[in-house]
C-alpha cells in the first residue's frame, strides 16, 4: 500500500459526513486532540534535538525560514494578478499556505516510519519556526495599500496561540528532560499517538465534508491553486533539503512542509487581523482541497522525488 | 416585603468564537464589570455553524449593563464588527436584584 493506513480514518470521516450520518465528535474533543498531538511532536522534536549541536541548527533553520518566506509572496502574486482575488483574500490565503500544517507533517513522518526511512528528529524544530513567520507577512501584504493594522492583537493570536505555546513548549520539556527523563511518560505521547492521530484525521473528515460547500464559492481557479501551490512549495522543499543535505526522509519533511497549509494557527489569527477577508476561501483551499491533496497524494509523491533527487546528486 | 427588582439592560451578542478576545478586552475598556459567555451552536445567513471545531464555533455573550455604556459599546459593535463578522446582537429590557452590581 502507497500511503500511510491512518489517513483511512480520515476518509471513513469524510465518508459518514458526506453521507449525513450522525456521527459527531464534539467540539471540546477536537480541542482536546489537538493539544495532545501538538504536545506530543513538540516532545518528540525536544528529545531528538538534544542530539544535535544548537549552532549547527541555527545556519540551516535561516536558509529554511527565509526559502519558506517565498512561499507566501508566490501564493499572494498568483491569487491577486492571475487570479483577480481581493486583496484582503489573496493575503488572507497566502498566510494560510505559507504557514505549516502540523498534522500533515504528523502524517508524512508516520509515512516515513512505516517505509523505514529515517529522517532528522530536529526537523520539528523547523515546524515551529515556519508557522508564524508567514501569517506576519501575510498582514504586511493585505495592509500595504492602506490605513492601520491591529499588530498588538494579531501577534497576540500567533505568539499565544496554542499550537506556538504547546509545541515550542514541548520542545523545551523534550529538550530539557532528555530521553530518559521522559520514558515515564512514553507510553502516553509516544505508544497513544499514532491512535490519538487516527482519531484526529476521523473528526477531520467531518469537518471538511461539513466545509465542503465552501468549495463552491471558492470556484476553479481556487480549486487548481489548492493543488498547484503545494507542488510548487514541495518543489522548493526538496531543492532546499538537498541544499542543506538533509537526509531521503528529512527532505520530505521539508518537503511537506512547505506544500502545507496550515488550518489550526492561521484561520484564527486571520480571523483577526485580516477581518475582511472571507474564510470560507482560505479555510476552503487549505483544508477542502490542500490537506485531503497532501494526505493522499502529495506525501508519496514527496517520497518518491526526494529518493529520485538523492539517486542524482 | 417582596425583593425589590430594579429596570435594567440585557445585551445578547451571538457571534464566532474568535471574537471572544477582542469583545472581552472592548468590554474591559468600557469599564463593563462583567459578562457570561457560553457555547452556541446553530444556522443563520453564514451557514451551519455547528462547533465542530473552533472556525465553525459559535458563543453567545450575556452582560447586563446601564444605558450609556450600552449606547457606547453598541455604536463600537456597529462601527468595527458588524462589517467583517458574523453577529446577531439584541437588547432586551430585565429586571434585576442589587442594580448597583451593573
Amino acid at each position: 500500500m502507497p500511503f500511510e493506513p491512518v489517513i483511512l480514518f480520515f476518509l471513513l470521516g469524510l465518508l459518514a459526513g458526506v453521507a449525513r450520518s450522525d456521527l459527531k465528535i464534539p467540539g471540546v474533543l477536537y480541542e482536546s486532540l489537538s493539544i495532545f498531538l501538538l504536545l506530543a511532536i513538540g516532545l518528540k522534536g525536544g528529545i531528538e534535538l538534544a542530539r544535535y549541536p544548537l549552532a549547527s541548527l541555527a545556519g540551516q533553520a535561516l536558509v529554511v525560514v527565509t526559502a519558506a518566506a517565498l512561499i507566501p509572496l508566490i501564493a499572494f502574486a498568483v491569487l491577486y494578478r492571475m487570479g483577480r482575488l481581493p486583496r484582503a483574500d489573496a493575503a488572507s490565503i497566502a498566510a494560510h499556505y505559507g504557514s505549516v500544517s502540523v498534522v500533515t507533517f504528523a502524517v508524512a513522518a508516520s509515512f516515513l516510519s512505516r517505509m523505514e526511512v529515517a529522517y532528522e528528529g530536529y526537523l520539528v524544530v523547523f515546524l515551529v519556526l515556519l508557522e508564524f513567520p508567514a501569517l506576519v507577512i501575510g498582514v504586511i501584504l493585505a495592509r500595504r495599500a492602506e490605513g492601520q493594522t491591529r499588530w498588538g492583537p494579531m501577534l497576540h493570536e500567533v505568539l499565544s496561540g496554542k499550537s506556538i505555546v504547546l509545541l515550542v513548549g514541548g520542545l523545551l520539556i523534550g529538550w530539557l528532560a532528555g530521553p530518559e527523563g521522559i520514558k515515564p511518560l512514553d507510553r502516553l505521547f509516544i505508544d497513544l499517538f499514532k491512535g490519538v492521530l487516527a482519531f484526529f484525521l476521523l473528526e477531520m473528515g467531518l469537518v471538511v465534508a461539513s466545509r465542503l460547500g465552501d468549495l463552491r464559492k471558492a470556484g476553479a481557479f481556487l480549486i487548481g491553486f489548492g493543488m498547484a501551490m503545494p507542488l510548487a512549495g514541495a518543489a522548493l522543499g526538496l531543492l532546499v533539503g538537498n541544499l542543506l543535505d538533509l537526509s531521503v526522509g528529512g527532505t520530505v519533511l521539508l518537503a511537506v512542509l512547505f506544500a502545507s497549509a496550515s488550518y489550526i494557527a492561521a484561520p484564527a489569527a486571520m480571523r483577526i487581523a485580516i477581518p475582511e477577508a472571507n474564510p470560507a476561501l482560505s479555510i476552503g483551499a487549505a483544508l477542502g482541497i490542500t490537506f485531503p491533496f497532501n494526505l493522499l497524494i502529495g506525501i508519496p509523491l514527496y517520497h518518491g522525488m526526494a529518493v529520485r533527487l538523492a539517486g542524482e546528486f | 416585603m417582596a425583593p425589590k427588582l430594579h429596570p435594567c439592560r440585557l445585551l445578547t451578542v451571538i457571534c464566532e468564537a474568535d471574537l471572544e478576545r477582542p469583545l472581552v478586552s472592548e468590554f474591559h475598556r468600557l469599564g463593563i464589570s462583567g459578562h457570561t459567555i457560553t457555547d452556541a451552536r446553530g444556522q443563520g445567513r453564514h451557514g451551519d455553524r455547528d462547533g465542530l471545531w473552533p472556525p465553525s464555533a459559535n458563543i453567545r455573550i450575556e452582560v447586563l449593563c446601564e444605558a450609556s455604556v450600552l449606547d457606547a459599546l453598541l455604536t463600537l459593535l456597529e462601527q468595527h464588527y458588524f462589517k467583517s463578522y458574523s453577529l446577531v446582537v439584541f437588547v432586551s429590557d430585565v429586571s434585576v436584584l442589587r442594580a448597583d452590581r451593573f
